[in-house]
């Protein structure tokens, strides 16, 4: 038991610890005491609407900004009293922070000034990382003239060359469009794979963050809300507004009818009464008001005559978005004024419903989520 | 407790902001305010010779309010500076519009220009005004070549009028500049949607350029109107008799007549008539400023 | 660009021809073959400038602004950088108290500074010289510093000082490595403007020095004897010639501090 526990830690060695973290701005309290281990080699994200806390929390674990209260440990050091210029993390800003009157080459190699390298070493390792971001043969070029893509790659560059054990990432893709946004993700998670440092990425984009991170922190209101890989936020969320925040859900009212030691039975609007297994409602619920979530992939519409499944009712499709890929349809619950959210894949050959169509919609009891 | 460390912290970060402009802030503080008070109490001392008795009395003000010399003096000072005022923006508000709605690309170039003359030395720009204005100046000699005049006109050189003429020009770009900022933050949009609601092109700049514009000519007035009732050097140098201001009866005080006490109440006198003046004038122009930081 | 009408077109014509017509007539007497200042011009000569190169008490003056107004703007220039530094980064109790004293000379006649200065000169039994006239020059220079800095401290991303920083630079190191370069056209614009008034400023130093004069209060001397007024015209010319240098150096080094950190 104590050797496993051991080898236990050994994997998961922690880099960064952060224990009952406290900041207030003025009156206003915006990180209220947060605990979090995040472990060495990972890709790991905070994630929340603005104003949430996370990029105090971020520039906190930097040395830019002081805790209140708690204590910061990285690499089993502690990290009172350091202050940025000594702390073993790197940060790429969301504005990127390019020092404008230094040229490419300049900007990444200004942190290593300090190390005094032979002028031939320095220039190798510049060329080196340069390399690595991508940006081949970029030296001599003046930081006005990059492009924004460009731009974050020397941050990228400036922060990587001075081998943190941290990279500390605050937005780093907001500036971008799309396109240059979806490339630098994969990139990142290459870069981040290849050198195998903690990364620890600030983002509003749910989508971003569930692609690229191995855990992510949902943060509200200067709490953590959810800790948890990708999927468990996704497949799990612990509450209705984890739940509304990452990706789309239906939300239905529901009503305790009967329990058990092993399950509970649950009256949801307009479906009927399901049964749950006990141990999906969370602790605090209040039984009598429940809250029934699912995801409008969880639903199927049945196109044949032949299709069955394990529930299933008719509706009027009221509302069609149509992303090529996938099409989103809007439909009213029988016996219900409550319009829900129904996606399905736009395969080959498969129909797209019109307006005033009725559809068949099929749906599992285990599908359903009971939430907060 | 969050309230008594973000007390404590606000009294740190104090720390960080005082250790730098502390050393500016004392300067001012041990020239220009600490002078201010000193001045004060000087005004309300006397002189005798060369003994200054440091009883408190109102007697120099009393001086001041019962000789009509210095009333008069204060009188032609603001007459003469609200007038100025007045020249000087009129003067400039076309220049300004002119610059921000036709300027183009060479709005820089345009700035740059009507700041040019501004860089000669003051003295000498004021003292040219005499030999433009002058008996024997360019305004009359061109005047009297193209006969259009048969003798030299006086009225211009030596009095109020020519102290108005060379202030005018003294303070154009301070008050072109205040005025060309405000005009260049106006949303052309808006002028559009003037347009467009059906206004024409009269009344959309009486009702939307104007209004949106007065910041900008408040704060030109004021930067014309204060020194302006402090001037020294034009009323000395083209004001003749008729033109001299308060300024010049305080510099007198100081050095001839040597009665430094009295000269220290005319200055503070002068200067709670300006803050006055000018208090009344934000008041009046209230509501145009509280717009702009809407 | 619609076109302006023609009354405003012809207002503006008139206007310029009202701002260049004293600074027009510099050149013309500067080089009039006359010792009187009137019209019609007589002839073409340098004897004026010429002139001016014997005249001690000019060469006096001259060197004492030259010392005054170098000193005055280098330091009213670091009092500009500490105050507009103070106001874009900090926020500290008494700010805006604080800002306006160091402001108010723009606010207040210059008569009342140069009075208020003489009375506790005077009182501290402090005899007049350059320094005094130098002290007063520091407050007048200084908002005018303020004011240029300021919008270059201003608009500076925060986050390129806490990249420095984060990037294992100390904070005397980020100062000398990026904060400075930033704001170093900036500096020498203040520097450039500061040195212009106060080589120009007459009232303050006309109160203020003592038996050493400046540039001004000699032309102010010269002023009352109608045979100097050629060569002062001579002197004028010169002096608007280096203004305009001074002037085009410090647009170009205004510009430059706008492409660097962007403008306000």
């Amino acid at each position: 038991m104590a050797s496993k526990n051991m080898m236990n830690e050994q994997m998961h060695e922690q880099m960064v610890e952060l224990s009952n973290i406290r900041k207030s701005f003025g009156k206003l309290e915006v990180v209220k005491g947060i605990d979090l281990n995040i472990a060495k080699g990972e890709f790991f994200s905070l994630l929340g609407p603005s104003g949430c806390g996370k990029t105090t929390l971020l520039r906190m674990i930097a040395g830019l900004e002081v805790p209140d209260d708690g204590v910061v440990v990285i690499n089993q050091q502690s990290m009172n009293g350091v202050d940025a210029n000594k702390r073993p993390t790197n940060m790429v800003f969301q504005s990127y922070a390019i020092f404008p009157h230094l040229n490419v080459g300049e900007n990444v190699a200004y942190g290593l000034i300090k190390q005094r390298l032979p002028k031939a070493e320095l220039r190798e390792r510049v060329d080196a990382m340069l390399k690595m971001v991508d940006l081949d043969g970029y030296y001599d070029r003046p930081s006005y003239a990059l492009s924004g893509g460009q731009r974050q790659r020397v941050a990228l560059a400036r922060a990587l060359i001075l081998e943190p054990k941290v990279l500390l990432l605050d937005e780093p893709l907001s500036a971008l469009d799309k396109k240059l946004r979806e490339q630098m993700q994969d990139e990142l998670r290459r870069i981040q794979r290849t050198l195998g440092i903690t990364f620890i990425l600030v983002t509003h984009d749910q989508e971003e963050a569930l692609i690229m991170s191995d855990r992510i922190a949902v943060m509200f209101d200067g709490n953590i809300a959810q800790l948890g890989t990708p999927q468990e936020i996704y497949d799990k969320p612990v509450s209705r507004r984890v739940a509304s925040f990452i990706g789309v859900m239906n939300f239905l009212e529901g009503k305790c009818i009967s329990k058990n030691k092993t399950s509970i039975v649950v009256d949801v609007e307009s479906l009927g009464q399901i049964s749950f297994p006990r141990d999906i409602i969370p602790e605090d619920t209040s039984l009598d008001q429940l809250c029934v979530g699912f995801r409008p992939e969880m639903f199927t519409i049945l196109y044949n005559k032949k299709d069955k499944a394990e529930n299933e009712f008719s509706s009027i499709v009221k509302n069609v978005d149509y992303y090529g890929d996938m099409s989103y349809y809007t439909l009213s619950l029988p016996n219900s004024d409550k319009d829900i959210m129904v996606s399905m894949r736009n395969t080959s050959g498969r129909y797209v419903y019109d307006l005033g169509e009725t559809i068949r919609v099929g749906w599992r009891s285990s599908s359903l989520l009971v939430l907060n | 407790m969050a309230l008594r460390s973000s007390f404590g912290t606000k009294w740190k970060r104090s720390f960080a902001g005082w250790r730098l402009i502390g050393g500016p802030f004392l300067f001012g503080f041990l020239l220009l305010l600490a002078p201010l008070f000193l001045m004060i109490a000087l005004s309300l001392w006397t002189q005798d010779y060369l003994d200054l008795d440091r009883t408190p009395t109102l007697n120099n003000y009393r001086d001041i309010f019962s000789h009509p010399v210095y009333v008069m003096l204060i009188k032609r000072s603001v007459s003469i500076s609200l007038f100025v005022t007045m020249v000087t923006v009129l003067l400039a508000f076309p220049m300004a519009y002119y610059i921000s709605f036709y300027g183009g690309k060479y709005k820089a170039i345009w700035l740059f220009l009507i700041t040019i003359p501004f860089w000669t030395s003051y003295l000498l720009r004021i003292f040219l005004w005499k030999i433009i204005l002058g008996y024997n100046g360019v305004v009359n000699s061109s005047l009297l070549s193209l006969n259009l005049i048969e003798e030299p006109l006086s009225f211009i050189l030596y009095n109020a009028n020519a102290v108005v003429i060379a202030l005018a020009h003294a303070w154009a770009p301070f008050a072109i500049l205040p005025i060309f900022v405000s005009l260049e933050r106006i949303d052309r949009s808006m002028l559009e949607a003037a347009k467009d609601l059906g206004d024409s092109a009269i009344r959309s700049f009486f009702r939307v350029t104007l209004p949106l514009a007065m910041p900008g000519i408040i704060s030109a007035a004021l930067i014309v109107f204060i020194p302006t009732i402090g001037d020294y050097v034009t009323p000395k140098l083209v004001g003749g008799k008729d033109g001299l201001m308060i300024a010049n009866m305080i510099q007198v005080q100081f050095s001839k007549a040597n009665n430094a006490p009295l000269g220290a109440a005319l200055a503070i006198t002068s200067l709670m008539t300006v803050l006055l003046i000018s208090l009344g004038f934000l008041f009046f122009n209230r509501r145009y400023l509280r717009k702009q930081t809407q | 660009m619609k076109k302006p009408s023609v009354f405003l077109f012809t207002f503006v014509v008139i206007y310029l021809v009202f701002l260049y017509a004293p600074i027009m007539l510099l050149p013309l007497f500067a080089f009039n073959d006359s010792s009187i200042i009137a019209f019609p011009l007589s002839g073409f000569t340098m004897d004026w400038f010429i002139g001016l190169m014997s005249e001690n008490t000019l060469h006096r003056a001259l060197k004492n602004s030259l010392i005054i107004a170098v000193t005055a703007a280098v330091i009213s220039t670091c009092f500009g950088i500490l105050t507009a530094r103070a106001m874009a980064r900090h926020d500290f109790i008494g700010k805006r108290p604080s800002f306006g004293l160091i402001m108010a000379p723009l606010f207040l006649p210059e008569i009342i500074i140069g009075v208020a200065l003489l009375i506790v000169l005077i009182q501290l039994g402090v005899s007049l010289n350059i320094w005094t006239v130098i002290l007063g020059h520091i407050l007048i220079c200084t908002p005018f510093s303020v004011s240029i800095l300021y919008s270059a401290f201003n608009n500076m991303d925060r986050s390129i000082e806490e990249a420095s920083l984060d990037l294992g630079e100390t904070r005397f190191g980020t100062f000398r490595r990026v904060i400075f370069p930033l704001v170093k056209p900036g500096v020498i614009a203040s520097i450039l403007i500061c040195f212009t008034i106060s080589l120009d400023e007459f009232v303050i130093a006309f109160f203020l020095t003592g038996v050493e004069p400046t540039l001004p209060v000699y032309i102010w001397a010269q002023l009352r004897f109608p045979s100097k007024l050629p060569s002062i015209m001579a002197l004028g010319f010169i002096l608007l010639l280096i203004s305009l240098i001074l002037l085009a150096v410090f647009e170009y080094y205004r510009r430059k501090s706008e492409k660097l950190i962007g403008k306000s």
